[in-house]
Formats: C-alpha cells, structure tokens, sequence
C-alpha cells in the first residue's frame, strides 16, 4: 500500500487549469522531491492532497484511506510556504510545536504530560531547544523551517509534505533539514518535498518528480537532473500547453 | 481630593449602572480584538457591527431579543459580502463597504418610521448613562456567553488565526471556526453597542487588541493587557464624561486612542520611539 496514492486528479480553477491528469504514487520510507516553477501546480497538488482543494476529477487516497480519514488521525504534517506565514504572529516557537498536539487532545486543547514530552522531544530533535521559547519570527529562515517540521514530529504525522522548504535559507540549515527529512524517511515517514532547488536534490531525495500540470517524469534523481527532462520541466522546451503562461 | 473625584458619580446608580455595563462590554471586546487584529478582521469587523443595526431595530418593533436580531443581521452581512466576492469581480473591500452600508443605511430608513424615535437613536450613539437593570442583565448574559465561547475555544481560534491550513489538515474546520468568530462578534457588537454605539463600536473592536500587539509577544499575555487596559480606558472615559459633562461614548473611545498613540509611540520593543530608545541611538542619528 503506498502513502499517497493520487490518480487522474485534475484542477481546474475557474478558467485556469492547475492539475491535468496527475497520477502519482508516494511510498513510505522515502524523500520524494517534487520539482517544478513557480506556477507549475506543485502548491495545488499539496492543496488537494491535504483536501483543502477539491478535484474537478480524480481522486486521492492516503495510506489506503479517504483524506478525511487521514486527517482525522493526525497523519498530515505540513510545513507552508514562508510567505503563506505571519511571522509576527504573537506565539513561541513552543506555542507552534505544540499546535500539532491540537488534534490529539480534548476540546479544551489542554496540555498534558504526554504532549509536553512530545513537544520537548520534538524540539531536542530538529535542535530548537535552546530557541523554544522565542517568539517565531525571530529565527533564522532555517530554523523556522525546523520548527514546523518539529510540529509534524510532535503530531506524529507519517506523511509530511514540505513546500518550498529551502526559499530562504542558507547552506548551513539547508543540510540541517536534508539531515532531518533523510532521518524521518529512514525511521518510516513518508516525505514530499517541492523545491525548485536542485543542486539540495541528490542528497535530499531518492527520487524525483517533475511536474508542470501534468507529470513529466517520476524516477531516480539522477534521471530526473539530465538536461532534456528539466528543459520540459522548467518550459524550455516548447510544449504547445504552457505557451502563452509564464 | 482624587477621592472626592472618584467616589462622588458613585451616589448615582445610573453612574454605577455605566461603570459596570462599560466594564463588561469593554473586557469582552477586547478579548475578541486579540483575534480580529491578528486575522486581519478589522474590517469585518466594523462591517457586521454597523450591519446589526437593522436586526436590532427589527427585534425592538417584534419585541424579540436585540442579540437575535444583530446575530442575524450580523451573519447575514458576512454572507451577503462572501456571495458578491465569490460571484463577481467586486473585490472584498469594496463588497465590504457595499454590505455594511447599505445594512446601516436600512437600519437608519426602519429608526425614522418607527414610533419612539428616541430609544432608537440611543443604538446608534449608545447611552450609557441611560442604562436601566433589565438592559444590564441582558447585556451581562451576553457577554458571559461571548467571553466564555472565546476562552474555552481559545486555542483552536489562536491556531485558525495562525495557520488554517494546519487547522484543517489535523481534523478541524477552519471554516467552523471562523463562522464562531463571526457570531460571538456580532453578539459582542450588542454589548458594545449600548456603551459607545452602533457608530463606535468598532473602536472597542480593534483599539485594545492592536494596543496590546505593540506590548508583547505572547499571545497569552495579548489576553490580559488588551482587557485591563480597554476597562481601564473606559473607566477613566466615563468619569472624565461626568466632569466635563460631554459625551460618554466618545470618551471612552477617546481615551483609547490616546492610550494606543503612548503605546505606538512608547513601547520598549515596538514603539517609534521606545525603539530608538532602547537602542540607545542619537536621536540625530535616528531621525
């Protein structure tokens, strides 16, 4: 059974057609990098993974079930888009590790023991302990990308999907992340990545998907790097649907 | 004497009735301006409390609770702004400003047919000195019931305000939530209403919320500066009111503008100039 399952899934918005036709499956265990330009589809296809956008047709399944379900049992984790973010929101980075406890917990949201621990370990392992009570707008690029992360660790979620998680952030906390994503796959998680950062690719991802609407190609990294597969990818190469858009 | 000043309005009962009446409405609206200034609702904000105007009028010439008549009018606003944004190319301010006014301007046309002009008009700039024991008992179960809604949801409306995104990827429903928003708001503008009025609620709705953003970097904390201070505020608006004899409502609005221009100005870490303070600069240098 794979982690995410996703076929025949189209979005259309409107008169702007986001999603055509995109099969594809994630497996557990691994880094997927989903690779595409700005407007390729790579936020729609999280947006519709999660449920948050419905499909004009097609359909998803994670871990074997609907996304409903999937949601309902905490098993999505998701790290946004730095500008999808207000950074001077009033909360701590311990405030916003402790937001993936929420679904866990009863109606009140109270912490117990067992969330506090989960949060403190969470924290220990993406190496925020020191800033957790910092309010979140006053880390690094990096280290705000790790405190998110930390929130899927402390939810336990088994899928996390990671959009554009290296816009913004220098080399250092770069092979911080790619050291955490490579641990989480390792002990099980699935993990998606988009990034239209390739030289991180080879050591983040075990394979590749490079996605302009439809899904050009879904394989091994190395493949997916080669010159004429990121011409498509990237609209070099003249594809008679995506003339005209940028 | 400062207390001859203090305790001399207190003879009054329709004194002690405004104290406490402003008291509550000021803490209740607070608590909820946390949420709207860091949602960006300030506009809706001023929307759904001027679109009640209708409803509570409605529910004065049925003789139905005012809080139904806002709540619908209320959501009724905020459906009517979401169905010409969703369905044209208005953009959201702009349906925004059509809704809200074309609702208050409905409640404007309902006040001068309606028999006993001089209640109605109290809706729009509040009378608080007016307020008799039944209005304050009303007035008390409904703040009871917005201020209890806002602390035990709390936690879920702080992380709606956050990241929706994540709210609705672990189960909840950001869209449940922010309807929850919307109708503790337009209850809230009922208890606001009495105090300052249909036409200054919106001050009490923002003000304090916005004040306390400068102040800290806690949430929490957002919580308890943004009702002390909004009470306090009110308080002082009302006695200075009674000494000077002007007018209550605008007082009390007054005095919350002020107190926010110290803090914008002040505040250690936000302030324009408690920041160039604290950074010890020369103000040479700072200009």
């Amino acid at each position: 059974m794979s982690s995410i399952d996703v076929s025949g899934l189209t979005v259309r918005y409107s008169d702007v057609l986001a999603l055509d036709d995109v099969s594809l499956t994630v497996e557990p265990g691994r880094v997927t990098g989903l690779i595409g330009m700005n407007g390729s589809g790579k936020s729609t296809l999280f947006k519709t993974i999660i449920g948050l956008v419905r499909p004009t047709s097609g359909h998803v399944r994670l871990e074997g079930a609907d996304p409903a379900y999937a949601r309902r049992r905490g098993l999505i984790g998701y790290v946004p888009q730095s500008e999808d973010v207000d950074w001077t929101f009033p909360v701590s980075v311990r405030d916003v590790v402790m937001m993936g406890r929420y679904g866990l917990q009863g109606p009140l949201r109270r912490a117990r023991a067992a969330d506090k621990h989960a949060v403190d370990e969470a924290l220990e392992r993406v190496e925020l302990t020191d800033l957790a009570e910092r309010q979140i707008g006053q880390l690094s690029g990096g280290q705000r990308k790790r405190a998110f992360v930390a929130r899927g660790i402390a939810q336990g979620a088994g899928i996390l999907l990671l959009d554009e998680p290296f816009a913004g952030v220098d080399k250092r906390s770069e092979a911080t992340i790619v050291r955490l994503l490579r641990e989480l796959a390792a002990s099980g998680d699935t993990v998606l990545v988009s990034t239209h950062d390739l030289h991180a690719l080879p050591s983040l991802a075990d394979e590749a998907v490079l996605l302009l609407r439809r899904v050009l190609f879904h394989g091994s990294v190395t493949e997916a790097l080669e010159p004429r597969n990121l011409a498509r990818a990237f609209g070099l190469e003249s594809d008679p649907e995506s003339e005209g858009s940028s | 004497m400062i207390w001859d000043w203090i305790l001399e309005p207190l003879q009054y009962d329709f004194m002690v009735r405004a104290l406490i009446t402003t008291t509550i409405a000021a803490v209740v609206c607070a608590v909820l301006s946390c949420w709207l200034v860091l949602v960006g609702w300030s506009l809706m904000g001023d929307a759904v409390s001027h679109a009640v105007l209708p409803g509570v009028v409605l529910a004065y010439i049925f003789g139905a609770p005012f809080a139904l008549g806002a709540l619908v009018f209320g959501l009724l606003a905020v459906g009517l702004i979401g169905l010409i944004r969703g369905t044209s190319r208005v953009k959201e301010d702009a349906a925004i400003g059509i809704v809200f006014t074309t609702l208050f301007a409905l409640g404007l046309v309902l006040i001068s047919v309606t028999p006993s002009q001089t209640d109605l008009n109290h809706i729009i700039f509040g009378n608080i000195l007016g307020v008799s024991e039944g209005d304050l008992l009303q007035i008390g179960i409904l703040a009871a019931v917005a201020f209890g809604v806002l602390i035990v949801k709390r936690r879920d409306l702080t992380l709606y305000a956050f990241d929706p995104t994540h709210a609705f990827a672990i189960g909840l429903s950001p869209r449940m939530l922010g309807a929850l928003l919307l109708g503790v708001l337009a209850l809230t503008s009922v208890v606001a209403l009495q105090v300052v009025g249909v036409v200054l609620v919106v001050a009490m709705l923002i003000i304090p919320g916005a004040t306390a953003y400068l102040l800290t970097d806690r949430f929490g904390r957002m919580l308890v500066i943004a009702p002390v201070m909004s009470a306090l505020c009110s308080v002082i608006g009302i006695y200075l009111s009674y000494w000077i004899d002007a007018a209550s409502g605008g007082l009390v609005v007054v005095v919350q503008g002020c107190v926010f221009a110290l803090v914008y100005l002040f505040s250690p870490r936000q302030g324009v100039i408690g920041k160039r303070l604290r950074r010890r600069l020369p103000a040479s240098v700072a200009a």
